[in-house]
């Protein structure tokens, strides 16, 4: 099999703007973090950016088809993880999101969403009709659910809501009855507003401050004006880099990780934005692209999975630190500091990959 | 169909995988995604563009005032000099902090109030006091830190200490030693919250530091000055990083020249040591003030920044109140001091002259009551000179009777008598100069002329401040002309007062405090050869005789108060001094202090001639030396 993959295959323009986009996100890193505790921030992040590169080489050297088969064992170990996560995690500002110790710490639940693109993808391929039964649609959102549930009980509403994109495109594309949209749609209204009792004090107040970010000027809102504040002190050209006053006086807390989109748009302006913006869009396309000349259902189904994801990261992030989105601590593909992450996504990346690699497979 | 065809059929049909293989089912809704991810990437650009493009200016606003803090630099209040340019109050470097409340944290305040040796419970109400307060003000907690308290402040600068605390640099006011001219000058503290709710004092803000009395407070606006502004960026925390050029500099305050004169100031604190009373001298061509001490004083320096309320209450408590400027405020009988009053009104009205006699027995009858003089024995025959030398009060009877109150008290009203003189200085008491429409106005009463007998000799409800007593007296000996009593040299006064009194009266009565001190008078002591002094000496009853027998107890508190008021010289005066001294019991124990005064007066104007003279005569020497081009020797320091 190996004899029908080639490197010239290999998507160099993927791979390409992910990496202009990881070497912003360092610099950027560097200069948020200029005379802070986090100053070292910036070369963990070269070491993840080179462990990460490696995972990716590896996910792309099995066929996905051989890694599909594998996902009900690796379901299970992450959902064993994530309970273990519950016994022996630590904390991290109020949260038990990882396990392990030291510098081998890792979120589990970063990881999980790789799982979810590939179970999507096999549950949905596997389906021979024309369109989702709600038999089989309650069977998927159940097995999506779960871990959702588990990660949302850590709590970490931001990464249990990036499971949504990865099952919702799955269902898009495997075509849903007009009459099971409305429901879901129906049900929506309804338990929205219920589940706002269910939402811990500190999410109460973050949907609260983005209705109005003055609520609580101090506090929880604190983030999303200081944030504006530095996105539109940084005007057109922007302040220069290690220049930002916002950021280089520390109004901005940690922001090097969820926050270091605003902390780049003060320091390089609309103009720098713009290009990493367009960056994204590319890198969007791309994988789009790859999911269009895809062999099979399944690597369809798996590059789509990242595409939507990576489009609800942008979504998300950027659209918090603009002040259009809520506070939800989902970081910045590429851009933001943290290790988990980072390889979460060139481990999705190496999959886009290896569909690639095997579109002429057959 | 091809074999190729044909066997590709095959193939699917054995693996039933390659049924799956079909992709196109779903390029619709990739497209759609596409589209999805074009409009996500233009809402997020056009949030951005509104941000940082169509309105950047309201946040590069927001971020300047987020970053930018001002800190005052204080300003250095002015000088006070001396009316030769001699320095009374200067300045010093110290240190004052300032709480802020934008990252105050509660739970320090208890470290802060043990570093600071502040009240813990005080600390915590003011803090509290200020929350309705916009957060950006600072709290001044302590003026004039000691080093110690400096070094606490500048140890917890760090991260997780107190970055609450700023330490600014300004100037505190250092005072003569000792309460030396203490009551003329004052002294500034920090403007409280009740001063700052009045009129007077609505233009200041909290945690600046006013005048609160004497000329301190009088000329704070001239002395006080305009704090400057320091722009600096702060950070998160509210650490100070680095200063913006954007800066207003402090504008110090202007000096003052006081026409205290401190040689004089001095003889006068000297000849008080700690009798309790008050000295004034005035130059009555002008009515600068030369000399001005009041007793017990207190050290302004303990009042300059930090007092501790041990000594304010010690202060507050004293029972001799040291913070009374008794040169003006003491209201008191003057006793025989008035009596110069008297004699011009007996004479100018015309009812005593040269030739008017009165018998002294000891004592005389008026509207049956007897008044004693203060000789029981009595003086014998009296004129008006030996009446003034031996302070009769037996003829002075006779004058008052015979004048009447209205009369009396119309000339101790243009003498300046019962009215502020108008120095000056805050607080100053009024004194009170009687006559029937005061008593009516007051008692509901008409006036008895037994009284009349009793304030002509400067009694009864006769009241005048030292500082009044210097004004009179000294406008007497001008002939009438009455300056108003002033502190700063060479200040633009309006016209004098005057007194449409004629000169051979005012001789008489000049004669006559000539007397008193060269004619072997009540003040012979206070004679100084070589210099024409007149004076009056001055026996304040606080009570009478029997009621000091009778109640012994108080005899020390009861005695009587000694005055002495004096000028020189007699022709054309340029001093006059009052002196006070409370409970002295007779008035030629107040003399040797205005003795003292005139001399040293006398004595400087003379070494400043002698001084003047050898300047001018070593001027000419080098004049000389140069004619004839040779060296010129060393005649030792000009001026």
């Amino acid at each position: 099999m190996s004899s029908e993959r080639s490197y010239r295959d290999f998507d160099w323009w993927l791979l390409a703007v992910s990496l202009v986009l990881c070497a912003i996100g360092v610099l950027q890193i560097y200069s948020a973090t200029l005379d802070t505790k986090w100053r070292d921030a910036w070369w963990k992040q070269l070491i993840w950016i080179g462990i990460s590169l490696v995972c990716m080489w590896l996910v792309m050297q099995v066929d996905y088809h051989t890694l599909l088969g594998q996902v009900p064992v690796a379901y299970s170990i992450c959902v064993g993880l994530l309970f273990l996560t519950f016994a022996v995690g630590s904390y991290v500002f109020g949260s038990k999101r990882w396990i392990g110790y030291g510098w081998a710490k890792f979120q589990t639940s970063e990881f999980f969403k790789v799982v979810l693109v590939l179970l999507v993808a096999r549950y949905l391929s596997e389906l021979k009709t024309s369109h989702l039964e709600l038999r089989d649609l309650a069977r998927l959102v159940g097995l999506v659910g779960f871990p959702m549930l588990l990660v949302m009980m850590q709590p970490d509403l931001g990464t249990s809501l990036t499971y949504v994109p990865i099952l919702a495109i799955g269902i898009f594309l495997a075509g849903l009855r007009w009459q099971h949209l409305l429901t879901i749609v129906g049900l929506a209204v309804v338990l929205l507003p219920a589940s706002w009792f269910l939402l811990r004090d500190y999410q109460k107040s973050r949907i609260m401050t983005f209705i109005d970010p003055q609520h609580d000027a101090k506090g929880a809102g604190y983030q999303v004006i200081q944030s504006k504040i530095a996105i539109g002190s940084g005007g057109l050209w922007g302040q220069g880099a290690t220049k930002g006053l916002q950021t280089q006086l520390r109004f901005l807390p940690v922001p090097h990780t969820d926050f270091v989109f605003s902390t780049f748009a003060e320091e390089h302006g609309f103009v720098g934005v713009s290009v990493v913006l367009v960056l994204f869009f590319l890198m969007l396309l791309q994988i789009v692209q790859n999911a269009q000349t895809a062999p099979d259902r399944e690597g369809l189904y798996i590059c789509m999975g990242v595409a939507a994801l990576l489009l609800f990261h942008l979504l998300v992030n950027i659209g918090m630190v603009v002040g259009r989105m809520p506070v939800t601590g989902i970081p910045l593909p590429f851009l933001s500091s943290g290790g988990s992450n980072l390889m979460s996504i060139f481990i999705l990346l190496g999959l886009v990959n290896n569909v690639r690699l095997r579109r002429f497979g057959n | 169909m091809t074999s190729f065809e044909a066997e590709q059929l095959e193939q699917r049909r054995k693996n039933p995988r390659l049924l799956s293989d079909d992709t196109t089912f779903a390029a619709g809704k990739i497209a759609f995604f596409q589209y999805l991810s074009v409009g996500v990437i233009l809402f997020l650009i056009i949030s951005f563009w509104d941000l940082q493009v169509r309105n950047p200016d309201f946040y590069s606003e927001r971020a300047e005032r987020n970053r930018i803090r001002s800190v005052p630099i204080p300003a250095a209040r002015g000088k006070i000099y001396d009316r030769d340019g001699r320095i009374i109050v200067d300045n010093h470097s110290s240190f004052r902090v300032r709480l802020h409340r934008e990252n105050l944290k509660l739970e320090h305040l208890k470290a802060i109030a043990d570093g600071l040796n502040l009240d813990y419970e005080e600390l915590y109400t003011k803090v509290k006091r200020f929350t309705s307060r916009p957060k950006y003000e600072a709290i001044m907690l302590k003026q004039d830190l000691t080093p110690g308290e400096v070094a606490f402040v500048d140890s917890h600068r760090g991260d997780n200490m107190l970055p609450e605390l700023e330490l600014i640099h300004g100037q505190q006011r250092l005072y003569p030693k000792g309460g030396i001219t203490a009551h003329v000058i004052g002294y500034v503290g920090e403007v409280t919250e009740t001063e700052l709710n009045t009129p007077e004092f609505a233009k200041y803000t909290q945690g600046d530091i006013i005048g609160k009395t004497g000329i301190e407070r009088e000329y704070n606006d001239t002395l006080m000055g305009t704090d400057g502004q320091q722009q600096w960026v702060v950070d998160n925390l509210g650490y100070l990083r680095y200063p913006v050029k954007d800066s207003k500099e402090a504008e110090p305050g202007k000096s003052l020249q006081l026409s205290i004169d401190l040689d004089i100031q001095m003889v006068a604190e000297l000849a008080m040591a700690d009798r309790r009373g008050a000295v004034v001298a005035l130059d009555p061509r002008t009515g600068e003030v030369l000399a001005m001490v009041s007793r017990p004083a207190f050290d302004l320096n303990q009042f300059a920044g930090r007092i501790r309320a041990s000594v304010w209450d010690g202060i507050l408590n004293d029972p001799n109140k040291p913070m009374m400027n008794r040169a003006i405020q003491a209201q008191l009988s003057p006793g025989s001091t008035f009596k110069p009053i008297s004699a011009i009104a007996g004479l100018e009205t015309g009812e005593i002259d040269d030739n008017t006699r009165v018998h002294c027995s000891g004592g005389a009858s008026y509207w049956g009551r007897y008044f004693h003089c203060h000789q029981r024995g009595g003086h014998g025959s009296m004129d008006l000179h030996r009446g003034m030398m031996q302070s009769c009060d037996t003829f002075f009877y006779a004058v008052g009777a015979k004048v009447g109150i209205e009369r009396l008290s119309e000339y101790g009203d243009i003498s300046g008598l019962g009215k502020k003189t108008g120095i000056d200085l805050p607080h100053e008491g009024s004194g009170l100069m009687p006559n029937s429409k005061w008593k009516i106005r007051t008692f509901r009463q008409k006036w008895f002329p037994g009284e009349t007998i009793s304030v002509v000799i400067g009694q009864g409800a006769l009241t005048v401040t030292p500082l009044q007593l210097a004004s009179s007296i000294g406008g007497l000996s001008m002939g009438g002309v009455f300056h108003k009593p002033h502190l700063i040299k060479d200040a633009k006064m309006p016209e004098p007062r005057m007194a449409n009194w004629k000169r051979e009266n005012v001789d008489r009565v000049v004669y006559g405090m000539y007397g008193v001190v060269n004619q072997g008078g009540t003040a012979r002591s206070a004679a100084i050869p070589g210099i024409d002094m007149c004076g009056k000496t001055g026996t304040a009853q606080l009570a009478s005789k029997e009621l000091v027998d009778r109640n012994k107890q108080f005899a020390d508190a009861l005695k009587d108060n000694a005055w002495f008021v004096g000028f020189a010289p007699r022709k054309n005066p340029e001093i006059v001094v009052v002196a006070l001294l409370e409970n002295g019991e007779h008035g030629d124990r107040a003399a040797p202090i205005v003795r003292d005064l005139i001399k040293a007066y006398v004595d400087k104007k003379t070494a400043k001639a002698t001084q003047k003279q050898f300047a001018e005569f070593v001027r000419e020497m080098r004049g000389t030396f140069a004619l004839f081009d040779m060296p010129i020797p060393f005649f030792g320091p000009l001026n």
